[in-house]
Parts: C-alpha cells; structure tokens; sequence
C-alpha cells in the first residue's frame, strides 16, 4: 500500500508517516477516497515550513534540483550506453526450480514493464542448451552440404565477409519458445507476466535470405524438401525446418538485431530467423545447413519440444506458434496505484501471419471490447494493443484475445485442455487472466 | 582450403580468382553461384567433419561397435555423474531410463504416457527413433566435453542404455549392423503422431507431415453476453507468489503501477539469508566454521562476540578473509581466499557480523 501514494510528481510527500494503523486499513480495504481526505489532514497537520511548502507548491518545481543547477556529464562518458540508474529493475531473470543447470536453462524477459514491440537486445530473453559462447567471428563458417550430394550441385563454405556482402534483408519478427507459458499448463504456477510469457521477444534482424544461400549451391528443390540446421556450440543444436518456408523467403540467416550484430546470448555472430516458428528452430551460433529428403527427428524434436496428449501420443515436428496475445499491463504481481484512468496495454502475435484484432475483457471474458493496435501491424511480429479503462475500484478480471488474418481466435484453457489435455508443456496459447481486487493487486488465475 | 580462408585478408584476390575459376566451369541454373567470388567449396574433408547428423533412416551413421560391458565402463566414467549410474537420476537432468515395460516393447506404445501411471517421462518412454538418441550422444555428450566420443564409445553407451531399458541382454553389443533390430524393439517407436496443425510446411497429403495447418481449437470472437458466468479453474497459490522472490523489485519504482510487495521485510531478510549461506557453502567457508559452533575455526557467534561494539570489524574481517590469517583462535591458520570477489567476501562478512542464520 505504502508504496501505492509515493509517486513522483504528487504535491504531499508518502503518507505512511501521517496514517494510522485504522486508516492504512481502510486503503487496503479499497477505500481510496478516504486516501485523498488523509492527506488534506496530514497536510494541516505538518510543521510550517514544509507545510508553507506544500500550500505553494511542489517542492520539485519550487526549487530546481541539481541536474539543473548545475554542469552534466560530457559525450562518450559512456561510449555503449546503458540504462538509467533508475531502471535497475527490469532484468531477465530465472525462475527458480525450472531447470537445476545454468547452461542449459531459461532466463525471462521482463514484458511487465516494456513498450511498444521491440524487446531491448540486453533483455531478449535466453534459452540455451548447452551455455552460450562469444564466438571470434573470423573464424565462424557457415557451410551448406547435403545429406546427398545428389542434392545439390556443390557443397559450399561461407565466412561472415562474405555472408555480409550479399544482399541483406531487415524485417521485425518475434520470437516465442514452444514451451513459453508452459508452466502454467495444469494450473497456475507463477506471479508474474515476466514467468508466465517472457519467452518472448521481437526484434529486427538483418541477415540473408536463406533461399539465396540454397539457390548459390544450386539446391535440387524437387528432391530437397527439408532443411537441417546445425549450431556451432557444444551441444550443436539442430532442428529440420520444411523447405516450403526457405522457399517463401521468409527464413533468413541473420547477423543483425536491432541494428547492432546478434548478442552473444542471441547466437552472435549468426542465426537462422524461422519466423512463426517456436524459438528452438532459430537456431542459435549457425554453422550448417543441410538439405535433405526426409526430416531428421533430432534430440529436440523427437525427445523434447514434443507435445504428449492425453491419449499418450506426441505431437511430433509441432512448429508453429499460434496467435496468442497477454495485458502487460497491468499484469500479475503488480498493484494498481489507485482508482480511475488506465492505458491497459498487452502485445499480439501469430506464427501464421498479422494480428488482425484484439478483444479485451473486464468482467472474466462475458463481454469484450475491441482494443487498438499500433501500426505498422507486421508479420509474424509482435503487435502492441492498447484500450482504454477507469477502474472504479471493484475486482475485475482482464483477459486479451487475439484474432490473426487466417480468422484464428486465440482459445479459452477450457477450450485447449479439452483437445491436448494439461501435460502438453509445448504450445500453450489459451486466454490470459489477471485478477484484480479492491486493494489493486493483480494476481494470475485461470478462466475456463 | 579451410586454413587458406583463414587467412582471407591478406588472400582475398588470389581467392576469389580461384573461386572464379572453379565455379566459371560448371553449368549453372539460373541463380546457382549468382554471387561472383562470395563462398567457396567445401572440401570433403570440411564435410566429413561438421556433417555428422544420422537420421531415422540410419544415414549418417558411422561404422562401429560397442558392447553393453564396455557402455557401463565408459557411463560410469563420463555420464553417471549427471545421469546416475542407472541413467535413473532426477538430480540434474530428467531420468534416460525407466518407465517402459516387455509389453510397451511388443505395442511400440509405452501404455504409462496414456494410463497416467508415469509418475515422470524418461527419454525412452519418450523417444521413437534410436538414430536420435545415438546422433545426440555422439553430437553433445558428455555435458562438459560434448564431441569427444569416438563412435565405439557412443555405440557403448547407448548399448548399456538399451541395457538398462531391458531391451537388450548383458552380453549384446550393438553396432551399425543391428542398431535397425533395435529400433523395432523400441517401446515408444508408434508413439509419434504429426496429424496436427503445427507444420509450417507441405502437408502429409502432399508428401509433407500434418494436417495442412488447420488448427485444433474454434474459439470464436464473440463481443457480448459470451457466457453466464466466469469458472474460475486455478488461483496462484501462496508458494508461488513468494518463489520468485520480491516483486516489488522486479517492476519500476513509478509509472501506473507498482510490483506487489510479496516478501516482506522479514521475508527478504530470510531470503538473503538464505542466499548468503548458500554463498557461504560454495564458498568452501562451512567447511571451517559453523553459524553456533567452532568445527576448525571459530563458529560465527564466537566471531560476532569477539568483534562486538569494534567500529572496524567489518574492515579488519574483510582483510582477515581475504589475506587469512593466524594466532587470534588459536595456532590453526585461516587460509587466504584470494579468489573470492570482494563484493561476495563483503556479503559474507555483513551476514556474520548480523548474526549469521
């Protein structure tokens, strides 16, 4: 509650000190208007000075503080750039008990407190399988063979001089791991949209057309109708990708993100980018690809990233992420500062092409509104929404739908446990629930 | 060829003349080699290296034998540390064996994944294509030095794998000539369904894998009146809301809301607590001392005692366990710990001057 009154830019300093224990009750009860009569009262109540103060004004106007009054810091006091110190907060972080090995685990993206829909490099979230390596770009090659050499007309090796002369494309994508939201399932298992989604990002990268690469070795497109691709860790990561989606064009060997090289947790200095695809076949540290007549059943398609249903089958080469949509904010683990006005603001995706609506609901999912996007919407890219709501202090349950351009409708957890059961772990897309109460916090529940 | 580019600075001209001259020769299609003096071909050796992928199929896989004898050496060796001897262990990585029974071998389905009886999938209730399972031996084990088995070695490891998952006898050795016998004897080898929506690509009607993309669930847009009422089917549950520490602190100071205070005080006190003993352990430091005992060196409420009340104890401790030190509890030495970080040995030192718990 207490930190609920301490925002900047309010005339009367935290009020906590001017409270009693009855009245910090009744905020926690919901009873924000008794709030703004406290403070009337704590304001009288003050000594004079700062009393004197407060009737004038806020003391942030009345006297100038130091960045004003005085000199700043050059240029190029920090040659890369880095956040405010103010904004230590929002970090990638673990959940604790995922996994019990730091090389081969997960690190999430902090989405409760991003805009718009460009993840910062330095919060993208990671995956890795067996840890992350700053590979020397001169000595990284990219070779393109054959699982026969009937295949194609040559074998070639490609250095990132030369991968940079080709003609390059940029474009936004997202990128979701199959198992984002997975924890969740059976049931609710964690607090915040940072655990239940952030296995999520999007960014612009730069890099070449696969197609192209094929194309240069003279792939035998009737024969070849799969795609190996290898990275250049230790685990040596690889996933088979349908060569339907290199012949689009859209599958692209990238260098770039966000306008910078790839980070070194991102696959620096090369990866393969298979929008819409879940985020482990955009493989990371790139360093073959093979064209094949037959998919590859590796380790992470045969033994993980399978999803089992309930008649004990798995789902096997499940690739796509389907249109899927969560509120940022506000979102679990968060609490609202007090009644009235709120932007309440949520991202979009499909792995199948554009977000074309989003619905947003207040009252658990009985009637929906339709939210705005902020254009340009791309494809197989996060689309931030925005709708507007005066909180009158009730509880309320807010959920996002969203619908992409095939006429997909993002399903209810009813409507997806009933197809693939609750130990799918890979592709959990259902409607999102934050629940708020009289106090503004928002917590994670699950709607049917 | 491989060393030659290499050195691509000094030779780029006299490379791309090669190239020229190597590609200029061949009949090209369209846009085959449509990037003059861009890439080089691979040599066989290249190849021969990285292409090292076998598939369902068995191509790729490399002539070899292993048997179940030499496979429990090498596990014991290189993998037992991770998986436990038995390939049983949850410790680190989920279970490689167990779970499967005569009868899942005979069905090629293991009934525990529909029957609800597993009380945890283990690789090979799980996995249908033995090539996987050899292909990512041989690519990514063991964890630390991932390569660095030869193809005997692999081919015993997975032998005392099978083993262990009773599919084959004690006395086998499994090789490229009969690792296809195996695989019909793969308990989950039928397990595998791809009739789903999920494949970006050609569906299997057209040679492909899946459905074409049609997707498993209809939900519709409905605006108004949708349902009668709101199920709620699951809440957080109060473990949860404090496992992933204080929330409060995993959202901005200001802006339209703020993280939910979810530790407490108390709790964050607890919690760091926690976290500094764990950094105590790994720091070899519990090894000496206890929290409320002398085990070689003092216990840290004899520190506290000694040092109370001294405005310089902190300095003087963090010196003390940075450089080692003795003569203050007796002839023991406290050894330096120079590779400790001074921001770790500064925790360290304020955990035990508050009285360590």
């Amino acid at each position: 509650m207490v930190d609920i009154v301490k925002q900047p830019g309010r005339l009367r300093p935290a009020p906590e000190n001017f409270l009693s224990d009855e009245q910090v009750k009744a905020v926690g009860s919901g009873r924000r208007d008794f709030l703004r009569r406290s403070f009337i009262a704590a304001g009288a109540a003050l000594a004079a000075p700062l009393a004197a103060r407060a009737s004038e004004g806020d003391p942030n106007i009345l006297q100038n503080p130091a960045w004003t009054t005085s000199l700043g810091q050059p240029v190029a006091t920090r040659p890369y750039g880095l956040p405010s110190q103010y904004e230590s907060q929002l970090l990638r972080r673990e959940s604790p008990g995922l996994a019990r090995v730091g090389g081969a685990s997960v690190s999430f993206a902090p989405l409760q407190g991003l805009f718009g829909i460009i993840t910062p490099s330095g919060l993208h979230f990671e995956r890795h399988h067996q840890g992350w390596h700053d590979i020397d770009p001169s000595k990284h090659r990219l070779m393109v063979n054959g699982s026969d050499d009937s295949l194609l007309k040559k074998a070639k090796v490609y250095t990132l001089d030369e991968l940079m002369r080709l003609p390059s494309a940029s474009r936004i994508h997202f990128i979701e791991c199959g198992a984002n939201t997975g924890l969740e399932w059976g049931n609710v298992a964690v607090p915040t949209v940072q655990y239940t989604h952030g296995m999520l990002s999007c960014s612009e990268f730069t890099g070449v057309p696969l197609k192209y690469l094929l194309d240069d070795c003279g792939v035998d497109y009737k024969k070849a109708r799969y795609v190996l691709a290898e990275g250049a860790d230790g685990s040596s990561m690889t996933r088979t990708i349908p060569m339907e989606m290199v012949e689009s064009g859209e599958v692209m060997v990238a260098y770039g993100q966000n306008g910078e090289m790839l980070r070194p947790e991102n696959g620096y200095p090369l990866r393969l980018v298979v929008p819409g695809v879940q985020g482990v076949s955009w493989v990371k540290w790139l360093r073959r690809i093979e064209v094949g007549d037959q998919p590859y059943a590796t380790k992470d398609e045969a033994v993980h990233y399978i999803d089992l249903l309930p008649n004990g089958l798995h789902r096997q080469y499940s690739s796509i992420q389907e249109a899927k949509s969560v509120i940022t904010t506000p979102s679990g683990g968060q609490t609202l500062l007090d009644h009235g006005f709120y932007n309440v603001s949520g991202l979009a995706w499909s792995g199948r092409g554009k977000i074309k609506q989003v619905d947003v609901s207040f009252d658990g999912g009985i009637n929906w509104q339709t939210a705005r996007l902020e254009g340009p919407i791309q494809n197989k890219a996060l689309t931030r929404f925005n709708i507007n709501w005066v909180w009158d202090g009730k509880p309320a349950i807010l959920q996002s739908r969203a619908m992409d351009e095939t006429g997909y409708v993002q399903p209810t957890y009813g409507q997806l446990r009933k197809v693939r059961g609750t130990k799918s772990i890979y592709h959990n897309n259902a409607i999102q629930s934050w629940k708020i109460i009289e106090s503004g916090e928002v917590s994670n529940v699950q709607v049917l | 060829m491989f060393k030659f580019s290499s050195a691509s600075f000094c030779l780029r001209g006299t490379k791309t003349l090669l190239v020229f001259a190597l590609f200029s020769a061949s009949t090209a299609a369209l846009a085959f080699d449509n990037f003059k003096g861009v890439g080089r071909p691979a040599t066989p050796a290249e190849v021969k290296a990285w292409d090292i992928d076998v598939r369902p199929d068995f191509k790729g896989l490399p002539k070899g034998s292993g048997s179940v004898e030499q496979g429990q050496e090498l596990f014991e060796a290189k993998c037992a540390s991770c998986h436990g001897t038995f390939g049983e262990s949850n410790e680190v990585f989920t279970p490689l064996v167990g779970g499967t029974t005569k009868d899942d071998m005979k069905t090629g389905r293991v009934k525990g994944l529909s029957s609800g009886e597993l009380p945890q999938r283990t690789t090979f209730t799980k996995v249908a294509t033995i090539s996987t399972v050899f292909d990512y031996i041989q690519r990514a084990m063991p964890w630390t030095a991932p390569k660095s088995l030869k193809p005997d070695e692999v081919y015993a490891i997975l032998a005392y794998m099978l083993n262990l998952s009773e599919m084959v006898p004690a006395d086998f050795v499994l090789s490229d000539k009969n690792i296809a016998e195996v695989q019909k004897l793969l308990p989950n080898r039928n397990g595998m369904t791809t009739e789903h929506g999920m494949w970006p690509g050609a569906p299997a009607k057209k040679g492909g894998i899946g459905n074409g993309g049609v997707p498993d669930t209809a939900n519709k847009a409905c605006m108004k009146n949708c349902k009668q009422e709101v199920q709620i089917g699951s809440t957080l549950p109060e473990y949860a809301r404090t496992a992933h520490g204080e929330l409060a602190e995993q959202n901005r100071s200001f802006g339209p809301v703020r993280g939910t205070r979810t530790l407490g005080p108390e709790a964050a006190k607890k919690a760091a607590d926690a976290g500094t003993l764990e950094l105590a352990t790994k720091s070899g430091c519990m090894a000496c001392h206890g929290i409320k005992s002398k085990i070689v060196g003092p216990g840290y409420n004899e520190v506290v005692a000694r040092y109370a009340g001294q405005t310089d104890a902190e300095a003087r401790l963090i010196g003390k366990v940075k450089a080692g030190g003795q003569g203050v509890w007796g002839s023991v030495p406290m050894p330096p710990n120079a590779h400790l970080k001074d921001e770790d040995v500064k925790t360290l030192v304020q955990w035990i001057l508050s009285g360590a718990k």
